[in-house]
């Protein structure tokens, strides 16, 4: 298949990026990894009269705390992050979001900007940096902005981001001790689209109760959800079966699945609560609790 | 409709060409470079027949464009043969008949050169996990598997 004819930029420098954003307009799109929009433009379900490529401009990858933040470049592939000892030593739940994005070989070139802004509630990072609270920052022509990831996604594959504003880093506050988290999706195959996934990221306070939660849905209505009825309810509460299934519940309520060929409606509810009680488990287990 | 002039080094041999901007990476090189090797599958980045090299990393040719290959190493399986003798994973897909209709044997062979520059002694996780964005559709993978191990075998008995 071949994409509608389009032009192509490759900007060497953010300033160049945006300028070229602003001078074209509602014709330009951003190009990252280019492995949710290209397929888009093939297929012709969507149409660029010109891509600005952001893969040329340095600086827009890696993998750092600094600050009190982890810091992910918005062009970090997938696989970076897989690969990365920070990673894998101290955020297992993003190990376990990169993991089952689409298959290696994607992984290879998406990114996990490209991730967040494409504003497709199917992808799976959006859940888990809703569990983690993190802010994403947006480079404009008039300079930078943070925007919390809880006021990013404003609609069906749309997003806070400006048409002239590039996702240039994802931040993510470091965890406090007795922290961890967990992402757990329900996929037909390997690349698939989460059926249902669900992203939990805890802190235990000194008694062992609930002291800061977070939860993110996958796939589960018009925009990634943060489940907040079930935060509230666990707030302050011991992490017992009970206190879990009654969160899974509140979580479930929260959903508004379409049915399509992964599932009614019904069944991908409940999907949600299970891997619900399932994430805030595991993420109850790294975080040191039973 | 712009075209940009790239140069893409292509199984070792640098390569001049101008492209249009919306020219797939495997339309270039199956059309204009004639290395037909690298199959279209799906056309829809879940199959990995197109699967090649871009700076030793494998990538669906059929999701990226030409241009974003410029100034880069692409590798294709018809550089896998070195001097007439096959690279040790051709020889384990002969040897254990790691296909049947061959069609995604191209993109199997460079996962699997991927795979095993990163990590010479694989277990079977390891393999399957690595080609799961590969897609057979006659021999179920079982054979697919032992190749590599094949090959991985071969490599480290030459290794010094």
């Amino acid at each position: 298949m071949i994409p509608s004819a389009f032009d192509y930029h490759a900007p060497g420098t953010l300033d160049e990026a945006v300028g070229l954003l602003e001078r074209l307009g509602d014709e330009a799109k951003v190009l990252s990894g280019g492995q949710s929009l290209l397929p888009l433009l093939k297929l012709r379900l969507g149409d660029a009269g010109h891509l600005v490529d952001i893969g040329r401009i340095p600086g827009l990858t890696g993998i750092a705390e600094a600050g009190g933040f982890l810091r992910i470049g918005g062009a970090t592939r997938e696989a970076d992050l897989e690969r990365s000892d920070l990673i894998r030593e101290k955020y297992p739940i993003l190990l376990d979001t990169a993991v089952v994005i689409a298959d290696p070989l994607v992984r290879n070139r998406a990114t996990v900007g490209g991730n967040l802004a494409h504003g497709d509630p199917a992808n799976d990072h959006p859940a888990t940096m809703l569990a983690l609270e993190a802010e994403v920052v947006a480079r404009g022509s008039v300079g930078e902005r943070t925007i919390p990831i809880t006021r990013f996604f404003t609609g069906l594959f749309t997003t806070a981001l400006a048409p002239a504003e590039i996702l240039t880093e994802i931040r993510i506050p470091v965890p406090p001790p007795r922290s961890g988290g967990a992402y757990v999706k329900l996929e037909r195959k390997v690349g698939d689209y989460a059926t249902a996934a669900t992203a939990a990221q805890v802190t235990l306070g000194g008694q062992g109760e609930i002291a800061r939660i977070g939860i993110g849905l996958t796939n589960a209505g018009p925009t990634p959800i943060k489940a907040t009825a079930a935060e509230d309810y666990l707030r302050g509460r011991q992490p017992d079966a009970a206190a879990i299934a009654e969160a899974a519940r509140l979580a479930a309520e929260a959903t508004s699945p379409s049915a399509d060929r992964r599932g009614s409606v019904e069944y991908k509810r409940d999907m949600a609560r299970v891997l619900t009680s399932r994430a805030l488990a595991r993420a109850v287990e790294r975080a040191g609790g039973q | 409709m712009a075209t940009h002039d790239v140069r893409i080094t292509v199984n070792g041999e640098a390569q001049e060409a101008a492209v249009e901007s919306r020219l797939l990476l495997v339309h270039w090189l199956r059309d204009v470079l004639r290395l037909t090797g690298t199959h279209i599958g799906c056309d829809t980045t879940h199959c990995g027949a197109c699967t090649v090299l871009l700076d030793g990393e494998p990538v669906k040719s059929c999701t990226v464009l030409a241009v974003q290959a410029d100034g880069r190493d692409v590798q294709t399986v018809e550089g896998l043969e070195q001097d007439g003798a096959l690279h040790p994973l051709q020889e384990g897909f002969q040897q254990e008949h790691g296909l049947q209709c061959g069609f995604c044997t191209p993109g199997m062979l460079m996962t699997g050169r991927a795979l095993l520059e990163r990590n010479t002694d694989p277990s079977e996780a390891d393999i399957r996990e690595a080609i799961s964005g590969n897609l057979c559709r006659c021999t179920g993978y079982v054979n697919i598997v032992k190749s590599i191990e094949h090959a991985a075998a071969k490599l480290r008995e030459s290794a010094p």
